[in-house]
């Protein structure tokens, strides 16, 4: 099919260049599938001419095939959900579960925010910020309060999420039970009994060596009383804003291909003792550039000698409230 | 006397066109230890499997008295409830330790996981317990937190049975367990397997191709040949005053030290 051949659906801007395809979009003649294509190049008219992919870089078929895997993970939440995942143009561990989510839900209307261990400028963030602005044309924020779409690798913005924001999480290993049983058809079948004896072993094992609960990261949770799930290596810190979080939130594993979520005002619980109950990191000073307390901070080596600065993990909240003390 | 506790009928069991199981039928009461004696490739593992429920019988069942006294077959349970049977009720002492612990957890957390697996949510009883158990089995309590890696072999299985029994089952499987082990650690495991399936009154099913072990331990005894079991009675008059022509070889075999 020729650009000529889809000015009919161009309306107004039928006089406009339209941006290039992926050669296989024009091999399955199905009218459906075309309106997709064309609105998507549409939304992205401007912003991604020229780049050769449809809106948000995956094809219609594979973009409705995750919002299934995504629907089923909102219905049943913790629950690990197979998807197809596909290559992304970039490595594994650098977020394509993530982006893969992103890229499914992401619609023209939405401001992508997208962080890497709480912060907006770092590698990996500014790269899939771009990736999406050039594949989507959706406008980009590094503002929490601003984004309709967040994608973060390992934090939880301190700015509390509100509804109808969507927070996906970039997972490197799904399976909680993992560390305890290697065999995927084992782990599957625990998880079909809730058999969760096991995730509390290594709990077990954490207080008899250090004396406390020492896993700071990846804390397990256990989802809506059923599911236990591997929050991704956020810090444990975060775990108390994932119960009863107005916001939606998606999880995605590109190189495990698996999807879960919890849904909108969901009980998160962490697992933990009776008498050795669950307590998130605590910070004896405030941040060193916006003065914060109860934030999670990141220790950052400002010289050789020894130099040190305890600073916001989270750089959105903390320049927003640097900004705020020089007015 | 009561109702047995576990009984099996017909069990039927084959790989391709060999015979594993032919029709074997038994029954264990509580507080009863039966061995199953045999030499390699008899059918002794395959059995044992049978009646933990591990494998499915082509043909026969084995039917369990549940705690609320209720006598049902394993083949209806389901595996959710199979499982928690296993890991409540049942203990499984297997020939390869590795098998039956983990061997990166310490050996507190292995006690404790049948015990957290059950719901128990307090460190602190549960590293009691933990404690009490390797106690009873002859393990220093210094040792809790190291795991069985660094364990004996001996010591190791040892460990195999507290873990199995820190949830009070009443019937315990056991493949094996003294093999591989130096005899004075044999005869003291012997010693503390005996003491305690008195003490507890546990039903213990013991698979062995050591005669000297099932005297030591059993009360009946059932050798299997070929997948069929063909002589059962008390272990004294079984080992003593053999009938079948395989049981008598089997016993005239035993080198006398």
């Amino acid at each position: 099919m020729s650009a000529t051949g889809m000015s009919p659906f161009l309306g107004g801007s039928a006089s406009r260049e339209l941006p290039g395809r992926a050669p296989d979009d024009a091999q399955v003649p199905s009218p459906e599938r075309d309106r997709g294509i064309v609105a998507s190049v549409l939304d992205a008219a401007g912003n991604a001419r020229g780049s050769g992919y449809n809106f948000a870089y995956l094809d219609e078929g594979t973009k409705r095939m995750i919002r299934r895997a995504i629907l089923k993970a909102i219905a049943v939440p913790g629950y690990q959900v197979p998807f197809a995942s596909r290559e992304m143009p970039m490595p594994y561990g650098w977020g394509t579960g993530g982006v893969q989510v992103t890229a499914a839900i992401l619609g023209q209307s939405d401001v992508l925010k997208v962080i890497d261990q709480g912060a907006d400028d770092t590698t990996n963030a500014v790269s899939i910020r771009r990736f999406f602005a050039k594949t989507s044309g959706v406008a980009t924020t590094t503002r929490t309060t601003e984004a309709t779409v967040i994608q973060t690798r390992h934090r939880i913005p301190e700015t509390p999420l509100t509804e109808g924001q969507i927070l996906v999480y970039q997972v490197p290993i799904p399976e909680p039970l993992r560390f305890l049983e290697p065999r995927e058809t084992e782990t599957r079948q625990l998880h079909a009994l809730a058999e969760y004896g096991a995730m509390h072993v290594k709990l077990y094992e954490d207080i008899s060596r250090h004396g406390h609960i020492a896993t700071t990261y990846a804390y397990p949770v256990e989802v809506a009383g059923r599911y236990v799930m591997d929050p991704s290596p956020t810090p444990k810190f975060d775990n108390p804003k994932m119960d009863d979080c107005p916001a939606l939130q998606l999880f995605g594993a590109g190189r495990e291909r698996r999807i879960y979520a919890v849904p909108p005002y969901t009980r998160v619980r962490s697992l933990d003792f009776e008498d050795h109950p669950f307590r998130v990191q605590e910070f004896t000073q405030p941040c060193a550039l916006c003065g914060a307390r109860g934030h999670y901070l990141d220790e950052v080596v400002t010289d050789d000698s020894g130099g040190r600065m305890f600073i916001c993990s989270d750089t959105d909240i903390c320049e927003t409230r640097v900004a705020e003390a020089a007015r | 006397m009561s109702a047995p506790l576990l009984s099996a009928h017909g069990l039927t069991k084959t790989y391709g066109n060999r015979l594993a199981c032919a029709g074997i039928d038994l029954d264990i009461t509580e507080g009863e230890v039966l061995a199953i004696v045999g030499e390699s490739g008899s059918g002794k593992s395959t059995l044992l499997s049978l009646l933990a429920g591990e494998l499915a019988p082509d043909s026969g069942e084995v039917r369990y008295r549940m705690r609320d006294g209720q006598t049902r077959s394993l083949a209806d349970l389901g595996p959710a409830a199979l499982r928690r049977l296993m890991r409540t009720d049942w203990g499984f002492v297997r020939q390869d330790a590795r098998q039956g612990l983990r061997m990166a957890v310490s050996a507190g957390g292995n006690v404790g996981e049948r015990l957290m697996g059950m719901g128990e949510r307090h460190y602190g009883r549960i590293r009691g317990q933990a404690l009490d158990w390797l106690g009873r089995v002859e393990i220093e309590a210094g040792r809790v937190d190291d795991p069985p890696s660094q364990f004996s072999g001996g010591m190791r299985q040892r460990l195999q049975i507290a873990r199995n029994l820190v949830t009070g089952p009443r019937l315990v499987l056991m493949d094996e367990p003294t093999s591989g082990l130096d005899v004075s650690v044999q005869a003291r495991l012997l010693d503390l397997i005996r003491r305690l399936s008195a003490e507890l009154g546990l039903a213990v099913i013991i698979v062995t191709h050591d005669l000297a072990v099932a005297r030591l331990l059993s009360h009946r005894i059932a050798v299997m040949r070929a997948g069929r079991v063909i002589e059962t009675g008390l272990t004294d008059r079984v080992l003593d005053d053999p009938e079948h022509a395989y049981t008598q070889l089997l016993v005239a075999s035993v080198l006398a030290a």
